[in-house]
């Protein structure tokens, strides 16, 4: 049995074998031997904008670019290609390194980006921060990691996981060795959030000795898009309050949203809002990025996390394993610095990034409405309208025979779907088993991204396909 | 709504073992007014141990007052006998002053915004051949974009780059499926780690001195670190004797050892290795069935005269070994060399000799994070693949190249013989690297008043240093080193104008120090 390697896999740590992070998975390795095999693929599997072709903005590369070659400022010819508000901006930015973008930052990144960010939450908000509190990260997923690996001692501390969700989290819990305690979302109430199923979901998991020590929610959501009221977010908080759970807020797609009746409100800000003794009694440790909203710079690599009322010493442990790591990269947290402080009116450059940023909002908006109203034209198909985020989770209501056919196959039946619908359409999507769903239901997920011009005849193929799949495993009786 | 006993987060007793509390859950609600008993569940005592446990000092505790006496003197300057911090922790060039290479740069920005390539004007700013590269490489990119999440091991332009470079330097293939680009090189070193440690149980053969990321990582992954001294006394050698005395000594204590961490040139102690003993290596790993960590960030950062690199891939195939007969990663990064491009971090380890589903599993560890910044892996395949006789960049990218490699080279002499001068003060030649590590033989009276400070000698020497000169170096002890002796680490980093000043400073320290302790 042995091969007689040093790393056979016999003797390769158990939780990595254990994590499974499906969104680059089967799916997505059996569509890229498609594609090596000369098939056209759509690739609908991860939230990557610019690579089904929606551009980046104008003025943060600009910007980017001066601080990647500052000498070009030094040269006459650089207000041909560079506006004078990217030129001031770039050396505002290179101002707060020490020695340009080639330089180690401070671990938790730079001061003068922290402040920004900071600025940015207290506008937004209305309540202060502190960009002590605040860490820049390689993308939001390191911060993810850090704060998951400081909460997790052994199998013994569970983290509360919405499901649906998007799998880092999964995967991530799997490889520092927690449990992962799941709640569920539910579908028929637009994927809304219950307390009770928290309080079900913890009870049950501390009857099984599992000291549950974080709760994990997404808004708006991934995979399925909801927007949390502020009444839902105040009962959260109080959850978490009353069962001393640390409040992890992944708040990434908060410039994703798509419906005007239930804005983007962030926890900290309702958080605040309640005032003491809770205003300082919850954990919380909020998440960003700039892979998403309009800039979608997935890229980059930058992101961030804010801590509020965490324990100071905590934060130096926090701080401590991050310098391991040395400093996030400093072009992603420029990045960052141009997201929290655009462009404003009265600049040069204003007015292209209103426009530009504007024409992705509406146009994702537009393809979430496509998208949900194609998905909801097909057979056997039921698809909650996309408040936010950038995904369409269909459910899709497997014929028996075709469950049947599935497991003979050897696959979960979601799976079966999915590897059929890449077959014949080249559609890359994720299955819904890969983000965890209530028993017995099926889902896919795809993104809203690709172009609107291509949008129309991927809802044709999909259900093109889907008519063909239900038509070949009909079941005898009738429609379920 | 249920009130009652719950578990609750266990409190760490003193030696660390866990103590499991229960306390009442005690709702908002029930006692409105009366102030709550606060216990974060994220509270000091309820950490994973592991993070507690894993160190740092390169940005650790020294660092931090550095950082606190640099705000002191801002709000309040003349508070210090000194006017600014000078930092020489840490191996970051271009924060000295270090210039970055101007054909990397202006790829790296035609890519970062490619609509430049587009417009005429472009050609007033840019060299050719950095225009026609940028354009390469960007076509060559899913979307012509660096916005966009690429293949998990890096985009395959770069690793084809990669691995022609590699080809290049060691006269051996390098196949691109086994590169793996990540946000600097460190980050494939836990991937290695997280791979190869299950428990306490796994151990990691790491040379003492070293470069603290792998304790820290080891630590981390709930690992145990198996040392192996370097000697000293033959210019911080690397003896195969003292390798398998502690791999014998690891295994009667129960450990697995699993891997073998080598740094070549060293870190921090500049040492190149002669290709007798890496083979000696090589072989050792092969016969004890170790996977072979090959630390080689500072391949092209080498000064000593007849000292060459040799990657341990190359070595392992010019005796004949192939895939099948030895495991072997080599970590390398933009950070070091001649580029000194840490900001941006960019690096890759290159990953030879893995059964294709154990490779599965890494991609699937690399997966989880998407993917590295895109900035910077287009950098790393630059780095790999330079300009070359004939490119239009050539001869200003030799230029700037030779000019930093000979100021490195200069300055490494010139500290190495200041810290031979200071009294008690033994310095081995860096050989390579960034950095001179000399040994403190400090009389018993500053070892005393240490202890009474609470602190090791040779943190006790770096704080003194830093509190009288503002010059920030890292206490041996952050490094390891044979226990009862004592080292300090300096970067050879500060540029050549202020080199003279502080070498002045030190001295002028270390004279005051030693008439203050001396026996």
């Amino acid at each position: 049995m042995a091969s007689g390697k040093v790393m056979d896999p016999e003797n390769l740590n158990e939780n990595v074998k254990k994590t499974v992070y499906a969104v680059r998975g089967e799916l997505y390795l059996r569509a890229s031997e498609l594609q090596k095999e000369g098939k056209k693929i759509i690739f609908t599997n991860v939230g990557n904008p610019h690579a089904l072709g929606q551009k980046p903005l104008t003025f943060p590369r600009q910007v980017m670019a001066l601080c990647q070659a500052p000498f070009l400022m030094d040269d006459p010819h650089v207000g041909l290609l560079f506006p004078a508000d990217a030129i001031a901006k770039a050396k505002h930015y290179l101002s707060m390194t020490s020695g340009g973008v080639g330089a180690y930052s401070d671990s938790r990144g730079l001061p003068g980006v922290r402040q920004e960010v900071a600025n940015f939450i207290l506008q937004r908000d209305g309540y202060p921060s502190d960009p002590e509190n605040i860490f820049l990260t390689d993308g939001a997923s390191k911060g993810v990691a850090q704060v998951l690996n400081a909460l997790i001692r052994d199998e013994k501390d569970g983290v509360l996981v919405p499901i649906p969700q998007y799998p880092l989290y999964s995967a991530t819990i799997q490889l520092l060795g927690g449990t992962l305690v799941p709640y569920y979302l539910t579908e028929e109430e637009n994927w809304g959030m219950s307390i009770n199923e928290l309080r079900r979901s913890v009870t049950e998991a501390r009857r099984k000795g599992i000291c549950v020590r974080g709760l994990v929610f997404i808004n708006p959501g991934n995979p399925t898009g909801q927007c949390l009221t502020e009444k839902n977010l105040g009962e959260l908080i109080e959850f978490c309050i009353q069962e001393r759970i640390v409040l992890m807020a992944d708040e990434v797609y908060q410039q994703n949203v798509y419906q005007d009746e239930r804005p983007f409100i962030s926890a900290r800000k309702v958080l605040m809002g309640m005032g003491p003794p809770a205003s300082e009694a919850l954990e919380l440790v909020s998440f960003h990025t700039v892979s998403k909203g309009f800039l979608g710079e997935c890229g980059q690599r930058g992101g961030y996390f804010e801590m509020t009322n965490f324990h100071p010493k905590t934060v130096d442990e926090l701080y401590k394993v991050s310098s391991i790591a040395l400093s996030p990269n400093v072009s992603g947290q420029i990045m960052m610095g141009l997201m929290v402080n655009p462009p404003k009116p009265g600049d040069i450059s204003y007015p292209q990034y209103e426009a530009e940023s504007k024409a992705i909002s509406l146009s994702l908006r537009k393809r979430a409405h496509i998208m949900t109203d194609g998905f909801n034209a097909c057979e056997n198909v039921v698809c909650n309208f996309t408040e936010g985020a950038m995904y369409s989770f269909p459910q899709v209501k497997l014929p028996q025979a075709a469950v049947a056919a599935a497991k003979k196959a050897g696959k979960a039946p979601d799976v079966f779907y999915c590897l059929r619908l890449l077959e014949a359409t080249g559609i890359s999507t994720v299955p819904g088993s890969g983000f965890g769903q209530k028993e017995g239901t099926f889902h896919v997920r795809t993104t809203i991204l690709p172009s609107e011009k291509d949008m129309p005849g991927i809802m044709e193929s999909f259900k093109k396909f889907n008519q063909d799949f239900m038509a070949q495993y009909a079941d005898a009786k009738s429609k379920l | 709504m249920q009130s009652g006993v719950d578990t609750s987060a266990p409190v760490y007793s003193k030696n660390g073992a866990a103590v499991r509390e229960q306390t009442v859950s005690s709702g908002l609600n029930q006692s409105k007014g009366s102030s709550m008993p606060k216990k974060n569940p994220v509270s000091i005592q309820s950490i994973n141990p592991k993070v507690l446990n894993a160190e740092y000092a390169v940005r650790g505790e020294i660092v931090i007052r550095a950082q606190a006496l640099a705000e002191e003197l801002k709000s309040n300057p003349g508070s210090h006998p000194f006017d600014e911090i000078i930092y020489c922790n840490i191996g970051n060039p271009q924060s000295l002053g270090q210039k970055p290479i101007t054909f990397f740069r202006e790829v790296v920005a035609l890519c970062d915004h490619p609509s430049l390539l587009d417009k005429p004007e472009t050609h007033a700013l840019f060299s050719s051949d950095a225009i026609s590269r940028a354009s390469r490489i960007i076509n060559k990119i899913p979307g012509q974009t660096t916005g966009a999440y690429s293949h998990s091991q890096g985009v395959t332009v770069c690793r084809d780059d990669i691995a022609a470079g590699i080809a290049a330097r060691d006269g051996y293939p390098a196949n691109p499926e086994d590169i793996f680009v990540t946000d600097g090189a460190s980050p494939g070193v836990h991937m290695m780690m997280q791979l190869l440690l299950s428990s306490e149980k796994d151990g990691i053969l790491c040379p003492i001195p070293q470069y603290p990321l792998y304790s820290a990582s080891i630590a981390l992954h709930g690992g145990t670190l198996v040392p192996y001294y370097l000697n000293e006394n033959s210019g911080w050698g690397l003896e195969l004797n003292e390798l398998k005395k502690r791999l014998q000594e690891a295994h009667d204590a129960g450990t697995t050892v699993r891997a073998l961490v080598v740094i070549n040139p060293g870190n921090p102690t500049g040492q190149v290795l002669s290709e007798e003993n890496q083979q000696d290596i090589v072989n050792f790993c092969k016969d004890e069935g170790l996977v072979l960590l090959a630390d080689e960030v500072y391949q092209e950062n080498i000064y000593a005269e007849g000292k060459t690199f040799n990657s341990f891939k190359k070595v392992a195939r010019s005796m004949g070994l192939e895939d099948k007969d030895i495991v072997i990663v080599s970590f390398q990064s933009v950070s070091k060399g001649y580029y000194g491009e840490c900001g941006r971090r960019g690096g890759y380890m290159e990953v030879t000799g893995l059964p294709k589903d154990v490779k599965d599993q890494l991609y699937k560890l690399a997966s989880v994070n998407l993917c590295s910044n895109v900035s910077g892996q287009i950098l790393v395949s630059l780095v790999m693949n330079p300009p070359k006789p004939g490119d239009s960049s050539y001869e200003q990218f030799a230029r700037e190249r030779d000019s930093i490699l000979s100021s490195l080279a200069r300055r490494a002499k010139v500290l190495t013989e200041a810290m031979n001068k200071l009294e008690g003060v033994s310095c081995n030649a860096a050989e390579g690297a960034m950095y001179v590590f000399p040994r403190l033989y400090l009389p018993k009276k500053a070892q005393i008043a240490a202890g009474e400070a609470g602190m090791k000698a040779d943190v006790f020497y770096t704080r003194r240093l830093l509190d009288s000169t503002g010059i920030v170096m890292v206490p041996g002890s952050g490094f390891g080193q044979v226990p009862g002796t004592w080292h300090v680490r300096c970067t050879i980093l500060p540029s050549e104008e202020n080199f003279g000043a502080i070498i002045d400073r030190l001295t002028t320290f270390h004279k005051k120090f030693m008439d203050e302790f001396r026996d």
